[in-house]
Parts: C-alpha cells; sequence; structure tokens
C-alpha cells in the first residue's frame, strides 16, 4: 500500500512537470525564434552560473566541515612523506579546479547568446597549443618525480633488524604470526595445511618451532616492522588506514610491506582526544560477504612493553601441535587428506 | 527538400528505400538501417540504464540507513531482504551488477552503439554502413547477452558478485562466494557474445569511416565526433580480444580445474588441488582491457561534446587538429597505463614507477583538450540549448574528475587511496556521470533527426539542473571518505570506528542518489512522450548547423539522401567565419575567394 502511493504520487509529479513543459513550449513557439534563443540564453546561462556559484559554496563549505575528520597524522616515517605528497598534490590540483571551472561558468555566461552580435572566428593559434601541453607536462613530471622518489624509498628492503611478523588473510578474519625468539619465520606450504595448522607451517623447519600466533598485532615504536602477507583462500589486502599502508594479500604469491611507526596507540588516543581509540587493520579488496567485517587490533607499544609482552608469548608449536603428536606424524596424515580431496 | 535530377537513379539504386515494402518486423526488429541499429542500442541502453541506477539506489539505501528496516522493500525484492535489511549476499550482487551494466551494458555498448550507427554514415555522407548485416549481428548478439546478464538476476544461487573486475579466485570458487557458482557463469557466457557484439560493430566502424567517405569528405574534414568515435572503436577492437582471453581462461580454471590463476588454496578446511597459477595475470589481463575500457567510455561523449560546444558557440572548435593529436595520444598512452589499477598488488616497484609516468602522461592530452573546449566558448555566442548545457556540464565534471585521476596515478599516493571512496568520487565524475552528460547532450541534440521531432525543453533543463547540482552532492563528497580511509565495498561502515564518521556525509550521498535516479524519469517521460507528440521538427536543419546529417530529410529512409550523395567542400567548423551572412556555412557549400583567403590568414 505504502509503495502504491508512493508509486502513484512520484507519476502525478511527473505528469504536473509534463504539463509544465507543455504550456511554456506552447507560449515560446508563438514567438521570433531569435528572441527566443536570447531570452533562454539569458535566464538559462544566469541559472548555469548560479548552479556553478551554490556548488562552489558547497565544496568550500564541506571541505571545511569535513576537513577534521580526515586520516589522523600518519602514525609512521613513510606515511608523512605520503601526506606531504598528497599535500603538493592537492594544491595543484586545487588551483587548476578553481581556474578551469571558474572561467568555464563565467564564459558560459558572459557568452551567452545575443541576437546583434557574433562570435570571434578564432579556429587556431599553435602557439597557445604548444603553451598548454608544455606546462601541464612539466607540472606533473615535477609531481611523479617527488612521488617516484618516495615510492622507490618505501618499497626498499627492510633494514635486516626489522621485526618479522607475518600476517595472513583468510574468509573472514587474519592470522598473525610472529617469528618468535630467532625472529624468523618458519617456512610453509599450503598441502600441509589442517584444521589444527590452517597456515600449513612446515613443523620440520627448525625455525618454526619457537613461532606463535597472536590475537592481536603489538608492535613496539619506532621500530622497523616487517610485515610477510599472504592469503590462503581469495585475495584480500592488508590496509592500516592511519599508517599509510596498504598491500594486497594473494593466495601462492608472498607479498611484503615494511614500515615504522612512529605514534603509540597511548599518543593516538591523546591527538585523537578518544581514550577508546585503537588502530584497527582493515581489508581493503573484495573477498566475499564478509569482507566489510575483517578486524583485528593493532596496539603500538614502547619498546619496553613489547619486550614484557614478547616474553609471555608461548610457542604454538609446542602448545597445540606437539601435543597432538610428533611433528612427522601429522605431515603424513594432511598430505593423505590433500590426495584424497584432489580426487 | 532538395532533389536533384539524379535524384530518381538514385532512389533506384538504394532500392530497399522507401519503395520497398516494409513490415513491422523488419523495419522495426531485423532492419540493418544503421539509423535503427543505433535507436535499437539505445532503447536497450536506456531499459539497463534504469536497472542498473535502480541497484544503485538499493545499496546506496543499505549504507545510509543500514540499522533501520525496510519492509516494503522486502515485499519487492524478496530474494535480497532479510527481515527488513539487505543481506551482505544482495549487496555485494548489486554492487557487482551496478558496475558490469553501467559500464558494459550502458556507456559502452549503448554510447557507442547508438552514436557510432546513428552518426557514422549521416556525418561522413554515406547511405549505411560498410557491412550492414554485421551491424545487426552485432545488436543482436547485444541482446542476446543482455539477456543472459538479465536472467541470471533471478538465480536462486544469486547473481555474480565477485566485483566487475571478477577477480579470482573469488569468481572462481562457488565456496568462497555464491555467486561464483551460476551466477558468475552466467556473467561470464554473456561477456562472451557482448565480446562478440563489440568487435563486429568496431570492425564495421573503422571500415566505414576508412572506406565510405563521400566525395570531398577527407579525414581531416570530418567532424570530431566521427574521429572520437573512430578511435573508440579502435581502442576496441585492440583491447576488447584480451579480455576475452582472460575470460576463457577463467571459464577452464571454473569448469575443467586448470590452475591458469589459482594457486595455494586452503578453504573450508580443505587444500585445494590447484598449483602453479598466478591470480595476478588476471588482473594483468582484465586491466589491459579495463583501463582502456575507460576511453572507449569517455572519448565518444568527448566528441559529442566538441561538436555540441562548437556550434552551440557559433564558433570553430578551437583546435581541430590539436582535438585529433589529443585523441590520438589518448589512444596511444591508454594502452601502457592499465597497471596503475594494481599499484598494491605487490608488483616489482620499477614496473610500477614506469605505470605512474604514463599515467601521469595521460593526463597532458586530456588538459589540452579541457583547455581547447573553453577557448571554444570564450568571445562566442552561446545558445544554451539543453543539449550545449548537458555539454558544459561535461566539462565540468570531467575537469574535477580528471584532476583526482593525478593523485592516484601517482603510485605512491595511492598507497593511501586506493580502493578507497576516493576512486569511487573520481571515476564516477570523469567516466561516469560525465560520459552520461555527452550521452544526454548527443540524444537532445540529434533527436530531431532521429524521430523529427523536439524533446520539450523545460523538462530538458530540469533534467539537466537537478542530475548536475545532484551528481556533485553524491560524487564529490566521496573524496573525503576516501581521504579519511574509507573503503570501498563495504556492506556496513560501523563496525571500524574509523570508518564510521561519516553518517551524514553517507546519508547526503543516499538522499541525492534516490533524487537523481527520480528525475532520470522525466528525461525518460519526455523522451517517449517527445516522440509521439513532441513539436514537429518543420526545417531541415533547426539548430543551423554545418554536418551533412543536416541535409537528409527530416526523417531519412533508409539510404539516408534521396538523391546523390552530397559533396563536401570545407570543414564542419566554419561558424561565424564572416562578419555579414549567416553564421554557419555547411560543408556541402564550396569555398568562395574569401573561404580561401579567410582559410590562408587562420587555417595556414
Amino acid at each position: 500500500m505504502q509503495i502504491l502511493l508512493i508509486i502513484l504520487a512520484f507519476v502525478l509529479v511527473l505528469v504536473v512537470i509534463l504539463q509544465v513543459g507543455k504550456v511554456v513550449e506552447l507560449v515560446s513557439v508563438m514567438r521570433d525564434e531569435d528572441e527566443r534563443t536570447e531570452d533562454t540564453s539569458n535566464s538559462v546561462g544566469f541559472l548555469f552560473l548560479l548552479s556553478g556559484i551554490v556548488l562552489g559554496l558547497f565544496i568550500a563549505y564541506t571541505s571545511y566541515t569535513e576537513y577534521g575528520k580526515f586520516l589522523p597524522v600518519s602514525a609512521s616515517e613513510h606515511g608523512v612523506w605520503i601526506q606531504d605528497l598528497v599535500d603538493i598534490s592537492l594544491y595543484i590540483t586545487g588551483i587548476v579546479f578553481i581556474i578551469t571551472n571558474v572561467l568555464l561558468f563565467y564564459f558560459a555566461y558572459k557568452y551567452r547568446y545575443r541576437r546583434n552580435r557574433k562570435a570571434l572566428y578564432f579556429p587556431y593559434n599553435n602557439r597557445i597549443e604548444i603553451l598548454w601541453t608544455v606546462i601541464p607536462t612539466l607540472v606533473l613530471t615535477v609531481i611523479i618525480g617527488l612521488g617516484l622518489n618516495k615510492w622507490f624509498k618505501i618499497f626498499s628492503e627492510a633494514p635486516t633488524d626489522a621485526i618479522q611478523i607475518e600476517v595472513t588473510g583468510k574468509q573472514f578474519a587474519w592470522v598473525v604470526r610472529y617469528g618468535g625468539k630467532d625472529n624468523e619465520l618458519g617456512k610453509r606450504d599450503f598441502t600441509l595445511s589442517t584444521v589444527e595448522n590452517e597456515l600449513g607451517v612446515r613443523w620440520k623447519d627448525k625455525v618454526s618451532k619457537d613461532d606463535f600466533l597472536s590475537d592481536e598485532i603489538v608492535i613496539p615504536v619506532n621500530t622497523p616492522v616487517h610485515v610477510n602477507i599472504g592469503a590462503l583462500d581469495v585475495i584480500h589486502s592488508f590496509y592500516l588506514p592511519e599508517f599509510r599502508v596498504m598491500m594486497d594479500a594473494v593466495p601462492g604469491i608472498p607479498t611484503k610491506f615494511w614500515f615504522r611507526p612512529t605514534i603509540t596507540t597511548e599518543q593516538m588516543r591523546e591527538i585523537k582526544k578518544n581514550p577508546e581509540f585503537d588502530y584497527e587493520l582493515a581489508c581493503n579488496q573484495l573477498c566475499g560477504t564478509g569482507h566489510w567485517n575483517m578486524k583485528k587490533t593493532v596496539r603500538v607499544v614502547t619498546e619496553a612493553e613489547y619486550k614484557k609482552w614478547f616474553s609471555e608469548q608461548k610457542s604454538y608449536y609446542k602448545q597445540n601441535i606437539a601435543k597432538i603428536e610428533g611433528g612427522a606424524s601429522v605431515d603424513t596424515d594432511v598430505i593423505a587428506e590433500v590426495n584424497s580431496s584432489k580426487d | 527538400m532538395v532533389t536533384s535530377s539524379t535524384g530518381e537513379h538514385a532512389l533506384s539504386m538504394i532500392g530497399a528505400g522507401s519503395h520497398h515494402k516494409e513490415t513491422f518486423i523488419s523495419k522495426y526488429i531485423f532492419s540493418t538501417d544503421h539509423k535503427m541499429i543505433g535507436k535499437q542500442f539505445l532503447y536497450t541502453g536506456m531499459a539497463w540504464a534504469v536497472i542498473g541506477g535502480l541497484f544503485s539506489v538499493l545499496f546506496r539505501v543499505q549504507l545510509a540507513w543500514p540499522d533501520e528496516t525496510f519492509p516494503f522493500l522486502e515485499q519487492i525484492f524478496s530474494n535480497w531482504f532479510d527481515e527488513g535489511h539487505m543481506t551482505p549476499e544482495a549487496y555485494y550482487a548489486l554492487v557487482t551488477m551496478h558496475g558490469t551494466i553501467m559500464v558494459f551494458f550502458v556507456l559502452t555498448a549503448s554510447l557507442s552503439g547508438t552514436f557510432a550507427n546513428f552518426l557514422i554514415p549521416l556525418q561522413i555522407g554515406a547511405r549505411d554502413m560498410a557491412s550492414p548485416i554485421m551491424n545487426a549481428l552485432s545488436y543482436w548478439l547485444f541482446l542476446l547477452s543482455s539477456l543472459i546478464m538479465l536472467a541470471s538476476i533471478f538465480l536462486p544461487t544469486g547473481m555474480a558478485s565477485a566485483g566487475w573486475t571478477i577477480y579470482p579466485p573469488l569468481s572462481i570458487l562457488p565456496q568462497a562466494s555464491s555467486g561464483s557458482g551460476m551466477g558468475m557463469t552466467l556473467w561470464l557466457v554473456s561477456m562472451v557474445f557482448f565480446i562478440a557484439s563489440q568487435l563486429l560493430a568496431g570492425i564495421n566502424y573503422i571500415s566505414t569511416v576508412l572506406n565510405l567517405r563521400t566525395k570531398g569528405m577527407t579525414m581531416t574534414r570530418m567532424p570530431l565526433t566521427v574521429w572520437a568515435l573512430f578511435f573508440t572503436a579502435i581502442i576496441g577492437l585492440l583491447s576488447f580480444p584480451v579480455l576475452f582471453s582472460a575470460a576463457v581462461l577463467l571459464v577452464f580454471d571454473k569448469g575443467l580445474g586448470t590452475s591458469f590463476y589459482l594457486s595455494d588454496i586452503f578453504i573450508g578446511g580443505k587444500a585445494l588441488g590447484y598449483s602453479g597459477g598466478n591470480a595476478i595475470l588476471f588482473q594483468h589481463l582484465f586491466w589491459f582491457l579495463g583501463h582502456p575500457e575507460v576511453y572507449i567510455v569517455v572519448l565518444p561523449a568527448m566528441g559529442i561534446v566538441s561538436e555540441i560546444l562548437s556550434l552551440s558557440a557559433r564558433k570553430p572548435v578551437f583546435g581541430y587538429k590539436a582535438m585529433i593529436l589529443s585523441l590520438l595520444g589518448i589512444v596511444v598512452l591508454s594502452f601502457l597505463v592499465w597497471a596503475h589499477h594494481m599499484f598494491v598488488t605487490g608488483m616489482n616497484p620499477f614496473l610500477g614507477s614506469v605505470f605512474a609516468l604514463f599515467t601521469l602522461l595521460i593526463a597532458v592530452p586530456s588538459s589540452v583538450k579541457v583547455f581547447n573546449w573553453l577557448t571554444t566558448i570564450w568571445k562566442g555566442n552561446i545558445k544554451m540549448t539543453v543539449a550545449a548545457v548537458f555539454s558544459l556540464g561535461f566539462v565540468s565534471m570531467f575537469i574535477s574528475g580528471g584532476l583526482t585521476g593525478i593523485w592516484l596515478g601517482n603510485a605512491t599516493v595511492d598507497i593511501q587511496l586506493h580502493d578507497t571512496y576516493f576512486v569511487i568520487g573520481h571515476f564516477h565524475l570523469v567516466m561516469g556521470v560525465a560520459a552520461f552528460f555527452g550521452m544526454f547532450a548527443g540524444i537532445y541534440h540529434w533527436f530531431p533527426k532521429m524521430f523529427g521531432r523536439f524533446m520539450n525543453e523545460t523538462l530538458g533543463y530540469i533534467h539537466f539542473f537537478i542530475t548536475f547540482i545532484g551528481g556533485y552532492l553524491i560524487f564529490w563528497p566521496m573524496h573525503y571518505l576516501g581521504m579519511s580511509g574509507v573503503p570501498r565495498r563495504y556492506y556496513d561502515f560501523n563496525e571500524f570506528h574509523a570508518f564510521s564518521e561519516y553518517h551524514d556525509m553517507n546519508l547526503l550521498i543516499s538522499v541525492s542518489a534516490i533524487v537523481v535516479f527520480a528525475a532520470q524519469f522525466i528525461f525518460v517521460i519526455n523522451f517517449f512522450y517527445s516522440m509521439k507528440r513532441g513539436r514537429k521538427s518543420t526545417e531541415l536543419n533547426p539548430w543551423k548547423v554545418n554536418t551533412l546529417e543536416w541535409t537528409t530529410p527530416i526523417i531519412p529512409g533508409h539510404g539516408n539522401w534521396p538523391g546523390d550523395l552530397p559533396t563536401v567542400y570545407r570543414w564542419p567548423y566554419d561558424y561565424s567565419k564572416f562578419e555579414d551572412g549567416p553564421d554557419f556555412i555547411p560543408q556541402t557549400v564550396p569555398l568562395t575567394e574569401a573561404d580561401i583567403e579567410s582559410d590562408k590568414k587562420n587555417l595556414h
């Protein structure tokens, strides 16, 4: 019933608009065509200019009100570089945006149709064309130069003292693994994956024995963190907005991103004036119906806090796998299961 | 209507013209007349645009009011709602289909299909396309692909829901997404027919432009619409086969158990038997089409706008040759930028830097075009027709959406903005709204040639102003969301505190989207009402323009010109050339001494 009424009202409005349009047309065809064109161009030209002004005010107003809600100051070293580039892009494109749009609306109004005026016959001017080919090229070259300079720094090799973390996406959660005391992650093989060992860690690999899994990502401030990114099922994307970190997690193709966090969670709570604040890891590549809810808390702590937390973690192998049986028999079970699933 | 002495001879030559007995079926359904095929593309595209728009309104409702229930929507779309809430399955399916429908069916097939079919023969002085039957076949394959896609909407397992970019493994594994079962299969089958349709059409457009130009119509006397449609066809012909191959390999992976794109997958507690495949390979193949695709969408609109701005301003388009060269520049560069969609897939940083460089370079021809449009209206005498305001609106949208491309093309900035709402705002302005504006401008302008009647102007202006302001209200705030890190394709933002601060903006966007969608029915009503009852066109050349289509009868028959084909003597932009006399000189008027004198001065 409700929906019928809405549709009925909508149709009624359309019919009214149509009738108004018909009447205006009937009145206007009785007049001289040139005069009519001039009048229409006058009023429409004015409305077009007005819509430009309204939009300009809307843009100015919302820029002002929304500005404070943007991402807070970057919580990583390279994020500040990206923020600087965003600012440069904003200034350059902002100037061009204002000039070109103002000219467009102004010209459209100023040069609206007049019966007794003639347009300027101005088909070509090579000098102008070359000028406005060369200037954008130079400006864009500068922007890209600044950008690529940082691009190669961001994707340089991680420092050797970086903490090794592995984050693996699956539908619809993240699995976080630390390299343990030796700071080395044990090798993986997806054919070894089982419900108990979904990452498929090769427990025969000695360095895997001290690896531990964590419910949250805990990292010390001002220390490089090397994130080894992967996925079990479909493509996900490792996304830390406050750190300006984003990298796809692709099944079968390991990816990586290293960064140096500079602001602890506590400090950011003060900056954001929000005692509840937490850094969060999100997924940023459509991965299925739960894509919007792949959350993991990220805690940036001081060096001392990190050391304390780290010493409390227990090896996943000792906690879960060793109990079941020896590593070797688990491996053979898994291989048998994989072979049967292949058939 | 001028009938020359050779007119009857020509009439007998084109035989099939108005004398041949036409039944409803031969005239409206199995027609090989390029004008009818163009209209068929237009009608089908309009139907798709309404469906695609409706889908976007539905998912905008979910984003603006995630906690409300909508029992009346559940009554209509019972499969997609559960206890008054849209299900995430439905949300992702609608998002996927909105993209697929708008990008492929509306802005590729219908925009090019309508105007290339309708305008190319009329504007270059040809009786029909080079191969009319192939042309008809291209429409019928498009309709077939449309019907297959439409059928997938009614599947119990749901339509494709892996995004319009159908990235594997999500699009291949039904265990990962229920839409990746039969829904995805139909999507792929539909796309195979669609690509065949595009190729048949493209080959036809290219051969028509190259071979069937009338006497005197040299390449550099063609209107910019024809140039743009010609380049569009070339891009399509070079890029669509790559999507075809990507889709075929996907079908193999899906149905035959090959591992082109799949490897190392552990899902549902089981390790699958795929190994050695590369999921990123698909993205390379997809975007090799996918990026040129955005130029396939926007180039025809650019051509239409160049033409309409010039004739409305009663002033030649500024820098005709620069306009052609910039189109050519866009065509070449469009094939060298695809991986800017993949900066954060973990590809080699050096490769990323090369693509970033080419991506920023493609901004140069685009900015040249904008400056040339501005100079075209500078010191003009602009008749503010509905087509003209839509063209001016196009330029504004293209500037606003184009400039943010400079942010995103810069690989370093893309690390922050990739796949956020910033991207959504960017491409909807530059290739969504802008391309639609080009399409609307073209329809309002060429409507008298299509149906012998005018569309109602008042309704046209109302349609324009609501869509123009509404378009900005929808897509501008998305930049703020993106700069705050809000990711695209989220069913609900409230799970993350970082993304949940934008409820007022989401409300504004959704309300504007609903209003703009409703306003499109003003256009639909105007279109069909004017077709039957609109003011009749009584002049051959109502807009007083130079191009050849206005030398045909008011409603041209099959064969277009009843007499001989017109001969062309000049370029199409001789507007306001001389102080005295009319402010336009059609292409069919021979050059005078004064012309030669003036051209020496102005055109070198």
